[in-house]
């Protein structure tokens, strides 16, 4: 195996589960929000991971950056398991590990100027960084993310939906990470500002090598973006494989029915679309372990099922 | 082309903030006819759901103010209702369906208590025969067992049930027109199908005319008969589904239809999304002109300082009309050739 | 740059579409005083107190007497031009006093709220933040606080530490500390689960520096204008606190001692009590509008 194709980011049996307690406090059931998840992501690399409400991708997220620790399974990043880390030595780690949210009216601190936003990764990682050698990095991210270093001064309130996703972007490709989840990054964002978006997260790439968990539910944008993708239903990946065998060659019933959801953007197909396809029934996709049916692509079915 | 439905003339609607009025809608005018399917299409701030809450009489006025127009339904102007008249409308000929079945329906009341109350205001019907007429609706959204399930309250349905009930709310006094508004948005993608397949079914039974207004092109290819795209409080195209998506004459439902992804090929062979540059414009002060011209790479000076008007596209579908003042073909021809 | 995109000037239109009424821009300070300035009794408020506060600083030069200065001449004397409020049970001029009187009802109001907030900001704070058996300690603490009306919780700690303004103060300040630590606790909940605090720990922010630079900046507002409040109710306070004889101690004035005295002097001059109700009244309704005002203007989702 070459140094390239070692993986920036490995997942093991990643298991979230919530206690829900009864009215008298008790432990009555487990809630499995995720469970036995496995992945690899490679330097470079944009792994999708999309699946419906309900079907723990954004919880992935939250315990790959270890916001919201998974319950067990470990998660190796850059060959250190991150749960070994003590909390000090975490909040070191997150310079190499970043996040992008989806609400970014939510993201961003109302009371605090774009500039400082920013200027943040460097305070609490780069503390040899001088006031002025700090203002003219969060000058030149501003630059780079298509902000005009002029607005630095502004509030949130005063940047628009696209405008504040490149803050958070700049926030977050400010220590040069190897790694960032990009959890539904274009979602709040509008139809002619998501392109916009998409393509500097792309551009970026190239650029710094990284690597993107990118969490979404845009079906159509998730195989533009990502290199391969991960399908997931109930906490389980049931579909794992190269972007373009995923859509063209879907294996699992479940990955079936979520394609065959997808509006097209084109009057007669779509219609035809609509015309044929009949009433989809909630019946239980089946489920069995996670077996390579192609080299790179995984398909969770009953052992004998997988034609 | 049946008879026209809904009117709608000059529709001019303000808000009043302490930064200044926002000029939401600004002069929309057009015309629905009975049981066709009108598909509104635009971003935030474009105006689409803003000026059909604003003829309903469901924008709250202060800070919202209509500040010009007419909206004739059946030939009577809406805006110069009283309320208690427009309550009737609202509900009864005209129903609607919004973005959030969770907030739209009470948490408090069962929903059979929610479908019955318009079927008895507006329908007159007595307590029996309103809870019959509430067990055939839920029949007709397809949710199962609907006896026994209209004592229940809503937390008890799921997302895409909750939707379903909100649409057997809007469709309970047989309206003319169904207005829904973002309806399928907070769904999730197989929901959502299940949703837009519901609906054409119901217009199939029913023959209501329909102004589903989404930012989603795709369900807009496939639900409606024409489609209308609005930006910043105007309507800058506007024609029949299949003329909008092949020959769109406006720069920026081109814009919008070129962002989409590009899924021909392998992936290696892709082409960089095409993007729409800058953002929308602040509506406390709209751009003198056509208000998508400081966006656009095709405007011309003209477009800058002057709004053009809604009119035919020349060679174009009749009923595909255009606010533009050049002439988007041409410049694509000459742009391929270079 | 290949992502060169031309930088629009921010939109204005932040808020979706749908949710017209909301089109508002919370934050800086000039977008603040507008908001405040089109509320026209907040800036009555605003103005009334200012000027109260003027004339309490500057009461030894306006007062045209001293206010503890017997008159046997001005006994109970009516309203004149030599003495416009008239004269109390000693001849004191009621004038000198109102105007001295306000450093006391106003400085007990400012300085027993300021007491009140440095004690349970600090303690909300950590309630809030902390969680766990802190939170639950503090949160008990406050809940039996609470649990006694604030007036009587004043008068027995007041009785309890001995009759004197300063006392009135702690007292005053002790009891109105629990509301504070309850609105605190709730506003550092509510801004802790907001998105930017979840991206301030993705950023390896310690915990401290979350408090400190991510939510006490975001809760400032609501403990501004519950502060205002409060200022209003202490005022009350310590003209109650005064009547009872628990606070300023005579000869000193204050609006709330004077009072106290002119309750045996109703029939014969009615002038003593009059003049310090209207102050009592005036200053509280001012707080109160200037208070009410504050909240529209730093949340415009409070706006009817």
């Amino acid at each position: 195996m070459s140094r390239r194709d070692y993986p920036v980011v490995s997942v093991r049996d990643l298991s979230k589960h919530y206690p829900l307690r009864s009215w008298w406090g008790g432990k009555a059931s487990v809630f499995r929000a995720v469970e036995g998840v496995s992945f690899d992501i490679r330097p470079g690399e944009t792994l999708g991971l999309v699946g419906e409400s309900g079907s723990g991708k954004s919880t992935i997220g939250r315990a790959v950056t270890m916001l919201n620790p998974p319950t067990s399974g470990t998660i190796a990043f850059e060959g250190t398991d991150l749960a070994k880390l003590s909390a000090g030595a975490m909040r070191k780690m997150r310079a190499r590990i970043q996040i992008v949210f989806q609400d970014p009216y939510a993201a961003l601190n109302p009371r605090m100027s774009a500039g400082d936003y920013v200027a943040e990764a460097f305070k609490l990682h780069r503390r040899d960084m001088g006031r002025s050698e700090r203002r003219e990095a969060v000058a030149a991210l501003f630059q780079r993310v298509g902000l005009d270093p002029r607005f630095m001064g502004r509030y949130p309130h005063q940047f628009s939906g696209g405008q504040r996703q490149r803050i958070c972007i700049a926030r977050a490709i400010a220590l040069k990470p190897s790694f960032i989840v990009a959890d539904e990054p274009i979602a709040a964002l509008d139809v002619s500002i998501q392109a916009q978006v998409v393509n500097l997260l792309q551009d970026l790439q190239d650029e710094m090598g990284l690597s993107y968990l990118f969490i979404s539910h845009d079906l159509r944008m998730v195989r533009y973006l990502c290199h391969r993708v991960a399908v997931l239903w109930r906490g389980r990946i049931v579909e794992l494989a190269e972007a373009d065998a995923l859509y063209e060659d879907p294996r699992h019933p479940y990955t079936r029915r979520l394609l065959a959801a997808v509006p097209v953007p084109h009057p007669a197909e779509e219609r035809a679309r609509l015309a044929a396809r009949d009433l989809v029934g909630h019946n239980e996709p089946p489920d069995g372990p996670l077996t390579e049916v192609v080299p790179g692509h995984w398909v969770a079915l009953p052992t004998g099922q997988h034609a | 082309m049946k008879k026209p439905l809904l009117d709608v003339r000059d529709l001019a609607v303000a808000f009043d903030t302490d930064g200044g009025a926002v000029h939401a809608v600004n002069g929309v005018s057009y015309t629905l006819h009975e049981g066709e399917t009108l598909g509104i299409v635009g971003e935030s701030g474009s105006g689409k759901s803003v000026h059909v809450l604003a003829m309903l009489g469901l924008i709250p006025r202060p800070p919202g103010r209509i500040t010009g127009g007419q909206v004739l339904f059946e030939g009577r102007d809406l805006l110069a209702l009283k309320e208690r008249d427009l309550r009737k409308i609202r509900g009864g000929a005209i129903g609607f369906v919004f973005q959030d079945p969770m907030s739209s329906l009470n948490p408090g009341m069962t929903v059979a208590a929610q479908i019955v109350e318009p079927l008895r205001i507006h329908l007159g019907l007595d307590a029996r025969a309103a809870r019959a007429r509430a067990k055939d609706l839920l029949d007709l959204v397809r949710i199962p067992n609907a006896g026994a399930r209209l004592d229940q309250y809503p937390h008890e349905f799921s997302g895409g049930q909750r939707q379903r009930v909100m649409i057997a709310i809007g469709l309970s006094c047989r309206p003319k027109l169904l207005i829904a508004d973002e309806a399928t948005t907070a769904l999730d993608v197989t929901v959502q199908a299940e949703i837009v397949a519901l609906v054409q079914e119901l217009k199939r039974e029913l023959g209501m005319a329909i102004i589903w207004i989404t930012h989603d092109l795709g369900v807009v290819a496939g639900i409606s008969d024409t489609v209308q795209v609005m930006y910043a409080g105007r309507i800058l195209e506007r024609g029949p589904v299949d003329d909008i998506f092949s020959d769109p004459r406006n720069a920026y439902t081109l814009g919008l239809l070129r962002s989409l992804p590009d899924l021909s090929g392998g992936r290696a062979g892709r082409r960089r999304l095409h993007q729409i540059e800058g953002a929308p414009p602040d509506m406390r002060h709209p751009p003198p002109g056509d208000p998508f011209a400081p966006r656009n790479a095709f405007a011309t000076p003209r477009c800058r300082a002057e709004m053009p008007p809604l009119v035919q596209a020349p060679g174009a579908a009749p009923g595909h009309l255009v606010a533009a003042w050049y002439d988007l073909p041409k410049l694509l021809a000459a742009e391929a050739a270079r | 740059m290949s992502t060169g995109t031309p930088i629009a000037e921010p939109a204005g239109l932040a808020a979706p579409a749908g949710t017209p009424a909301l089109i508002q821009e919370p934050g800086t300070l000039a977008a603040f005083w507008r908001r405040l300035r089109a509320r026209k009794s907040a800036v009555a408020g605003l103005v009334i107190v200012g000027l109260l506060i003027l004339m309490a600083v500057s009461a030894p030069w306006i007062a045209p007497y001293d206010p503890t200065a017997t008159d046997w001449a001005n006994v109970r004397g009516h309203p004149s031009l030599a003495h416009p409020f008239g004269g109390d049970e000693v001849g004191r001029d009621v004038l000198s006093r109102i105007i001295f009187g306000a450093r006391a009802s106003l400085g007990a109001g400012l300085v027993s709220v300021a007491l009140a907030v440095s004690l349970g900001l600090p303690l909300g704070l950590l309630a809030g933040y902390a969680g766990g058996w802190i939170d639950g300690v503090i949160s008990r603490l406050t809940d039996a606080l609470l649990a006694i009306p604030f007036l009587i919780l004043a008068i027995a700690l007041a009785a309890f530490l001995g009759p004197s303004l300063v006392n009135a103060m702690i007292a005053i300040g002790l009891s109105a500390t629990s509301t504070f630590i309850r609105l605190t606790r709730a506003q550092v909940r509510a801004v802790a689960a907001e998105e930017f605090v979840e991206a301030a720990r993705a950023m390896g922010n310690p915990p401290w520096r979350i408090a400190r630079v991510h939510i006490l900046p975001n809760i400032v507002p609501a403990i501004l204008v519950q502060a205002t409040l409060t200022i209003a109710a202490a005022i009350i306070a310590e003209a109650s606190l005064s009547f009872l004889g628990l606070g300023q101690q005579p000869p000193e004035p204050s609006w709330g001692a004077m009072l106290n005295t002119a309750k045996n002097f109703m029939d014969q001059a009615p002038w003593m009590a009059i003049w310090p109700g209207l102050s009592i009244f005036l200053a509280v309704l001012a707080f109160n509008l200037f208070g009410d005002g504050l909240r529209d203007a730093l949340d415009p989702r409070q706006r009817t």
